[in-house]
């Protein structure tokens, strides 16, 4: 049975909290407050008990699929394990009762800890200076886009396009709109990858920047990176690297030696930080020496001889604030233990395992599935349904009838560049025996769209609920509860 | 060697390389990406530490904080120490919750989609608007999204905003604006207040928006219904930056015909945490729902009838429209919005007024104790709701110092936002705070 909605088990006369009995001299609101600042009606929120709320809330957990329960594939959110110690340690009364507006002096352990996860991230990446305000990747790429309009303004012009391949992330075109800029977007070549003559007649003096994921959404490296760092550059433009899949990059490889600029990191992605359901995420920012003086301020720094840490409001050329105080900080500290857990080498060892787990998912599963662009991949790769189309099976149906199988589907119909894409990123913190598991279902839905389209089309069965009307949710918009009903917009 | 969060073993790789067909993975490697670039030595970060280390390595760093647990805090500016009840936490530690990504697949994800849906009628609840978005980073940048949605809506690219909006959202603001040559005015202010005559000196019909802040930076109540009629006339959207608290008690956005709500929504059940996560609301009419940026939890049926949810009109965002979303945002503060919505549960009609009546009296008890201290005055006199300015003779630096080390924090030095307004401290009660940690508080500054 569905579970009903919190306003549906109210009941006038429950409560669900406890107040202590007020001690200063009680005041009507009414006394302290003219009448015209007092709300007319209540709030119209829900009374049940403390454990009906539990219990409500319980029983929506249930219904979700999440990493602690199985695998979950989904290609460019690599959605790894995520350590309990993390949740644990980022719940420290030092940590969370700590309000931003208290002294340096009264912060000096969560200064320091944001300091030192700076100068890691600008380890792994070959950056000079990182920036942890950003609260997801894509407010990482409006700051940087930001800091290189800066940057350019600087020099006499700020430029007005920014150019992105057309494997990439949605994110990308919405945050060079956000930033003021024009999108030019490239077709890839065939190998998937940025074709150089494509990209050369594209790129003149107007170009701001060139974002690239690498490895790109394809899960392939970029082959001609170096050659593509060229061009951009040569135009001086900056070079921006949409970080998602770093995760492929860990301890083996340099964006900076790439020729990348700009870097965002998604703590909430390579850095074990948990999605919480779409977010809190943490979308740090590595930059080059020249782009320094943009950087949002305030920045964490060290006064060496007295091993004191302050934040740094110097920027006269900062871009200013994106967060109203400085990022995700709770996010940091799951990312900061994740990687003193892990060490220098046990990075190296995610990207390995994760390179590994992804090539073996793509040899065990071309034979069943059209695979685009078969080459050797990095962190993920892209399957087709194409052939499944042709039996009247579409990768929606593929993605639907995976959930029956207890997995969790691939990211479906991305990139854009392939048709009836399946992107399947597996991590590194998957056993051999799931993805053997995993490519036995994947085998199964490819023969049941053969003998049995039809269980595979009306998928998913066993799942809380079955295949729901997107449609409908789109036109008979009902997005709130009402007391007088559905309320339809 | 070997890590817990790594399962492959040796021989596991050794199989799986087997099967990819390659030697070793070096020679995978050097077939996916060129091997110059492949770096030989790892990065200098520090070795690995087993589990028992890392704890102790991070308490150890917690203990370098003062926690507000150890102190009396009258500090707020943006952020409250209000009651977190232990509910919330216990459910935020759900894994099926805290370890799902964003619910792309909807029949895999009820329980999230289901408390977003929840979390959305809820913000609706509370403060009278038709729609509520699954919710944004921050109550800055929903403040900037706002300004960017009212340009979009207007086709107009001024923005007027009162300068006792929070200063750090005016700031997030002029960032989020610097590409798009979106126009931002301040209103100036008036004993605290936004100044009538200079908001209608600059009102005009190239005004895309009119954002106030009630209860303001300084914690005093703006009379929004002064604005509304002017705003609309001119064909501007009025934006209320709000405190989700003080809807308990005060006048809603609804109410006052406000187009655009937006709110930090830490006090509803989220830490302090050193500035984040916390969680940007954003409520506006149902004429605007197809301009909103972010996540949107819509009810539906499956294919039997029932009730089901899905993330709906995917059409404005950015995964869908590309370089024409109405915003780039793409993760948000789910588990953020997950909290507020357990939070507004628990406390339920009720409740959050009382809750918001503690912090009224309380407010009120501190500021009257405190003014009746020779030398201690009010520095603005209209009303507030759970915060208010004292100026005095000495500077709010020297009192917060002082104070400090008798282990109260006495509310925030305004000099930080305002320079010149040195001597100005501005308190925050909320319903944590003690009749007795009041009277601690005036005996402290009383012997100053």
């Amino acid at each position: 049975m569905a579970e009903k909605l919190i306003f549906e088990l109210s009941s006038p006369g429950r409560k669900g909290y406890s107040l202590p009995q007020p001690d200063c001299p009680r005041k009507d609101a009414a006394r302290i407050l003219p009448k015209e600042f007092l709300r007319e009606n209540r709030a119209e929120l829900p009374e049940v008990s403390e454990n009906d709320c539990v219990r409500h809330f319980t029983r929506l957990s249930v219904l979700n699929h999440h990493i602690d329960r199985g695998f979950y594939p989904l290609g460019s959110c690599t959605m790894k394990y995520n350590p309990k110690l993390n949740e644990q340690v980022a719940r420290l009364p030092g940590f969370t009762e700590l309000h931003p507006l208290q002294s340096e002096e009264q912060a000096q352990g969560a200064l320091e800890l944001m300091y030192h996860l700076g100068e890691y991230l600008s380890k792994i990446a070959g950056m000079d200076k990182v920036t942890l305000q950003p609260a997801a990747g894509a407010h990482g790429e409006l700051t940087a886009l930001l800091m290189i309009r800066a940057f350019h303004r600087k020099s006499g012009n700020p430029r007005s396009k920014v150019v992105i391949p057309d494997s990439a992330h949605g994110t990308n075109p919405a945050s060079v709109s956000l930033a003021g800029y024009r999108t030019v977007q490239i077709k890839s070549n065939n190998q998937g990858m940025i074709d150089l003559g494509e990209l050369e007649r594209n790129v003149d003096e107007e170009v701001a920047a060139f974002m690239l994921t690498n490895p790109n959404t394809l899960g392939l490296f970029e082959i001609d990176i170096l050659k593509v760092a060229e061009i951009i550059h040569t135009v001086g433009a900056k070079f921006y690297m949409d970080g998602a899949n770093l995760n492929a990059l860990l301890g083996y490889a340099s964006p900076a030696e790439m020729g990348f600029d700009i870097i965002h990191f998604n703590l909430h992605k390579t850095f074990s930080t948990p999605h919480g359901g779409g977010g809190p995420g943490g979308g740090a920012l590595g930059v080059k020496e020249e782009m320094v003086p943009f950087l949002p301020a305030p920045t964490v720094e060290k006064r060496e001889k007295r091993d004191e840490f302050y934040l740094d409001y110097d920027y006269p050329d900062s871009i200013g604030k994106v967060h109203s105080f400085y990022g995700n900080f709770g996010v940091m500290i799951r990312a900061f233990a994740y990687i003193r857990s892990l060490g220098t080498e046990g990075l190296r060892e995610v990207a390995k395992s994760a390179i590994i787990n992804a090539n073996y998912l793509k040899e065990s599963l071309k034979e069943f599935y059209d695979l685009p662009y078969d080459l050797p991949c990095m962190h993920e790769f892209v399957l087709s349904g194409n052939r499944q189309k042709s039996l009247g099976v579409r990768t929606l149906d593929i993605a639907k009838r995976l959930l029956d199988y207890a997995f969790h589907a691939p990211t479906i119909y991305f990139p854009l560049i392939v048709p009836e894409a399946l992107m399947i990123e597996p991590t590194e913190s998957e056993s051999k025996e799931t993805l053997d598991a995993f490519i036995e279902a994947m085998k199964k839905i490819a023969e049941e769209a053969k003998t049995n389209p039809e269980v595979v089309k009306s998928a998913p069965h066993h799942t809380p609920v079955g295949r729901l009307d997107e449609a409908k949710a789109a036109k008979e918009l009902n997005v709130r509860w009402t007391k007088q009903g559905t309320q339809v917009y | 060697m070997g890590s817990n969060y790594l399962p492959s073993t040796e021989s596991d790789q050794r199989k799986m390389l087997k099967r990819i067909g390659v030697e070793s993975f070096r020679e995978l490697l050097e077939r996916s990406m060129p091997a110059s670039l492949i770096k030989e030595n790892l990065p200098d970060l520090p070795p690995a530490l087993s589990e028992m280390e890392v704890s102790s390595l991070l308490t150890g760093l917690s203990r370098k904080n003062l926690n507000l647990g150890e102190v009396t805090s009258f500090l707020g500016g943006g952020v409250y120490d209000h009651f977190i009840p232990a509910v919330i936490d216990q459910l935020l530690l759900r894994s099926e919750f805290y370890t799902a990504y964003t619910p792309y697949q909807a029949e895999a994800s009820q329980g999230t989609l289901q408390s977003i849906y929840e979390f959305q009628s809820l913000i609706c609840e509370l403060t009278g608007m038709e729609v509520a978005n699954a919710s944004m980073y921050d109550g800055a940048t929903a403040a900037a999204e706002a300004a960017l949605l009212a340009c979009s809506q207007t086709g107009k690219k001024q923005v007027l905003v009162g300068s006792n909006v929070h200063p750090d959202y005016l700031q997030v603001m002029r960032t989020y604006f610097s590409g798009l040559e979106v126009e931002l005015s301040e209103i100036a202010f008036q004993e605290g207040l936004v100044d009538f005559a200079d908001f209608e000196d600059k009102i005009s019909d190239k005004i895309a928006a009119v954002i106030i802040q009630s209860p303001n930076f300084f914690g005093l109540l703006e009379d929004i219904s002064l604005f509304e009629p002017e705003v609309h006339r001119s064909g501007a959207l009025l934006v209320q930056v709000f405190d989700p608290i003080s809807l308990g008690i005060l006048k809603t956005p609804g109410e006052y015909n406000v187009d655009i709500a937006v709110a930090e929504g830490q006090p509803l059940g989220l830490p302090l945490s050193y500035g984040g996560p916390y969680l940007g609301l954003m409520a506006t009419k149902s004429s605007l729902v197809r301009r909103l940026p972010g996540r949107l939890s819509g009810a539906t049926v499956d294919h039997r009838g029932r009730r089901g949810f899905v993330l709906t009109l995917q059409t404005r965002e950015q995964h869908i429209r590309r370089e024409k979303a109405t915003s780039n945002i793409c993760t948000n503060q789910a588990l953020c919005a997950l909290a507020a919505a357990i939070y507004l549960s628990l406390m339920g009609k009720e409740g959050i007024r009382e809750v918001a009546e503690l912090c009224l009296e309380k407010s009120r008890y501190a500021q009257e104790q405190i003014c009746k201290l020779d030398g201690f005055m009010l520095k603005f006199s209209s009303p507030f709701f759970k915060e208010f300015v004292i100026e005095t003779r000495l500077k709010a630096e020297v009192i917060v110092e002082s104070l400090g080390k008798q282990g109260i924090l006495p509310g925030v030095d305004l000099d930080r936002y305002f320079p010149g307004m040195d001597r100005c401290l501005m308190i925050a009660v909320t319903e944590k705070r003690t009749k007795e940690e009041i009277d601690t508080l005036v005996e402290v500054l009383s012997k100053l």
